[in-house]
């Protein structure tokens, strides 16, 4: 059975706003063909001042797919349309607690669902702009046509690759068959053959494997070099990371902004730590810097 | 009502009287069988009177033809490659579209590797056609591998029938029988069949211990290669107190079958009947009239089934589904697919499976509880309407998909 938070149970147990708005003038109807789930959203929205009244779900789907339409409902009654257009799946999951990776396809239909009923409202017609894919990366929710796409469009040639561009396979790594796979599909409709002692192609800066062990000052220095190389990726998450401590093997770090607290937080911990032992070709411990007090602690007593 | 479990075709509960007969065997004949001291002495005896009980069970000529393995998904995959291996210039395998994934995954891959996989495809009701199976044998092929029994819908295939064609042609026939064993009789040495799967969590013995029968003058390369265990044909320091275990479960299982096929088939029919006498829009898949006495398959059109086992579990009743999102997967299951129910049937598919330990009562309760759960749903989905469903579903409720 899959882990739901208790918010999630809450909504599918005592769903809010189930059944069609009576006098709706805003419908969107919307499926997941990944996983069979559909959703209709009806809205009642005032004319004069867009905002929306009344909101309304029928959803035929999972336990987190009726909890997604449930919680989507709460949210979005009493905004006004311009505002409720801002809202991301991450603030459907967010709102939920957190929903398995596997999950998060029922968070953007319900995201999906709100643009198409107003559009429908707007008189507009709603386009798609996103095409779902067999799920792939379990840590990091990356599908299938996201990783294709990637490599056609950067010329992406090792798994390595696929890991620096969308980060799937950062982290427990156990996809990397899958990842390979795709890469021997795609290279194949190039006419190119999968290598997969190739050199990263698309690597922006290579880092050089260090032979000699390592000083200490080296080693902050790289670690610093390689948080730099990640940054990119994590800011676009809305995160960062900041290096606090190096004792030894061991490098505490701070997850900042939208890395703090996040459910991946250990996962990209750990996708660093994988990604500074492949650079630097030693053992690294990356540990949050929160554990630092313990150690602390330890050393007084 | 204390917890009610109807999920056996996943995994069963381990029988107390087999708890009891594996206890030794972890704390005073832990010895390892090969060893020569008191504390593996009765070791071997033990192994040996296991393989005659698995042997009784399956009705097979020597019990030297029992190899234990770790599970049923070893000894599919051992069988496969085996016979791949025994015969390089044969690049063909013959199996179903319905296989459980141990068998459907290797396929695949093996498929990636050269090898022509033909996928028997199953009708509405998940039946074979025979014909066209006959077509397929030929001389090119390594080996045909066809389950006794659906683990979804519990349709029994015609294996002994098959196994007959295929021996015809010369070809060898090995078949996935984790859901048959112990739920109806077999007598595999009135048989063709040269290689047969089980496994001991499916009958009332621990996860981790399965066999392998190998029909005595099969050709046969071993898929673990090291000590002389099982006669040198799956190395590897037995599992000494699982054997015995699984054992005892088969004796058990013999005991028991005509029980399986009369109070729990009873429990069963009564429980389908209920169900699809006071719940519109539900049909049971599979074929009704050949199938295991403990499994039903219902689907429940217009809803979802991790929805309803969401509810179900509440309600304190195991069961499981064929939806996608009970598997993590991104497809409804591949034996609904097979059968073409269609989407939004596919999707609220629930297997209700049976044990010797359910009671009448308990399905009195699932009767209760599961037409409330159903129209709780359905009251959710933009594909029903009231007391029914909406008039031309499918037109009338049709979002864009992504």
């Amino acid at each position: 059975m899959w882990d739901y938070s208790d918010k999630v149970k809450e909504h599918f147990f005592n769903p809010k706003n189930a059944g069609a708005v009576a006098e709706a003038n805003a419908t969107g109807e919307v499926g997941s063909i990944s996983c069979g789930d559909a959703l209709r959203l009806t809205l009642k929205v005032d004319d004069d001042t867009e905002v929306i009244l009344e909101a309304g779900f029928q959803t035929f789907g999972c336990g987190s797919a009726i909890a997604s339409s449930s919680v989507l409902t709460e949210m979005i009654i009493g905004m006004t349309i311009d505002d409720a257009l801002k809202i991301t799946n991450q603030d459907i999951a967010g709102q939920l607690e957190g929903l398995p990776p596997e999950k998060m396809h029922c968070s953007v239909m319900g995201r999906e669902a709100l643009q198409a009923a107003i559009a429908n409202y707007r008189g507009e017609v709603w386009k798609d702009d996103h095409e779902e894919g067999a799920l792939i990366c379990k840590c990091f929710a990356i599908d299938a046509v996201m990783i294709e796409e990637m490599v056609w469009a950067n010329k992406l040639r090792t798994v390595e690759d696929v890991t620096n561009f969308t980060k799937a396979g950062g982290g427990c790594a156990s996809c990397h068959e899958d990842i390979e796979a795709i890469l021997e599909k795609v290279l194949a409709e190039k006419g190119e053959k999968f290598d997969p002692t190739v050199a990263p192609a698309a690597q922006p800066e290579k880092i050089a494997a260090v032979k000699a062990p390592l000083t200490n000052l080296q080693r902050i220095k790289k670690i610093e070099e390689v948080l730099e190389s990640l940054r990119p990726s994590l800011l676009a998450d809305g995160g960062d990371v900041e290096l606090v401590e190096v004792i030894g093997n061991t490098a505490y770090v701070n997850m900042t902004g939208a890395c703090n607290g996040c459910q991946m937080a250990a996962m990209t911990i750990s996708g660093i730590q994988q990604r500074l032992m492949e650079v630097m070709g030693e053992f690294i411990k990356v540990v949050p810097a929160s554990e630092m007090s313990k150690l602390t602690q330890v050393e007084v007593a | 009502m204390a917890d009610i479990y109807l999920d056996n075709n996943a995994t069963t509960k381990v029988d107390h009287e087999v708890v009891d007969v594996m206890i030794p065997y972890f704390l005073e004949q832990y010895g390892n069988p090969s060893s020569i001291h008191k504390f593996a002495d009765g070791v071997a005896r033990g192994l040996k009177h296991a393989r005659q009980q698995v042997q009784a069970l399956i009705g097979c000529e020597h019990d030297s033809e029992i190899i234990f393995t770790s599970c049923g998904t070893e000894s599919n995959s051992t069988a496969l490659l085996s016979a791949i291996k025994a015969q390089p210039n044969k690049k063909e395998i013959i199996t179903t579209t319905v296989e459980h994934p141990a068998i459907l995954t290797l396929c695949e891959h093996l498929e990636k590797e050269g090898y022509t996989i033909h996928r028997l495809p199953v009708d509405k009701a998940g039946r074979l056609n025979i014909e066209s199976y006959k077509k397929l044998l030929s001389d090119q092929v390594a080996i045909v591998s066809v389950m006794w029994a659906n683990n979804e819908t519990g349709t029994i295939f015609p294996v002994a029938e098959m196994a007959e064609l295929a021996h015809a042609a010369g070809v060898m026939f090995h078949t996935d029988a984790v859901q048959a064993v112990g739920k109806i009789p077999m007598m595999l040495q009135d048989t063709k069949i040269d290689m047969l799967s089980l496994s001991g969590h499916k009958l009332h013995a621990p996860k981790g211990i399965g066999v392998l029968y190998l029909r005595r003058g099969t050709r046969y390369r071993p898929l673990l290669r090291g000590g002389h265990q099982e006669r040198g044909r799956r190395a590897g320091t037995e599992n000494s107190a699982s054997i015995v275990g699984l054992g005892k479960a088969c004796e058990l299982a013999l005991n028991y079958i005509e029980y399986e096929n009369t109070t729990v088939k009873e429990m069963r029919d009564r429980l389908e009947k209920g169900i699809t006498e006071s719940i519109p829009h539900c049909f049971v898949t599979g074929d009704l009239y050949n199938r295991l006495p403990n499994t039903t398959d219902i689907a429940f059109e217009y809803i979802e089934g991790e929805s309803i086992l969401m509810l179900l579990n509440k309600a304190g009743i195991a069961a499981s589904s064929g939806s996608a999102c009970t598997s993590g997967s991104l497809e409804p299951s591949h034996v609904m697919r097979a059968m073409d129910i269609p989407y939004t049937a596919a999707h609220g598919t629930i297997r209700f499976s049976f044990s010797r330990y359910n009671t009448m009562a308990e399905v009195d309760e699932v009767l209760k509880v599961m037409p409330g759960i159903v129209a709780t749903l359905r009251k959710l989905s933009p594909y029903w309407d009231g007391d029914g469903p909406v008039a031309n579903p499918e037109q009338a409720f049709a979002p864009t998909y992504a």
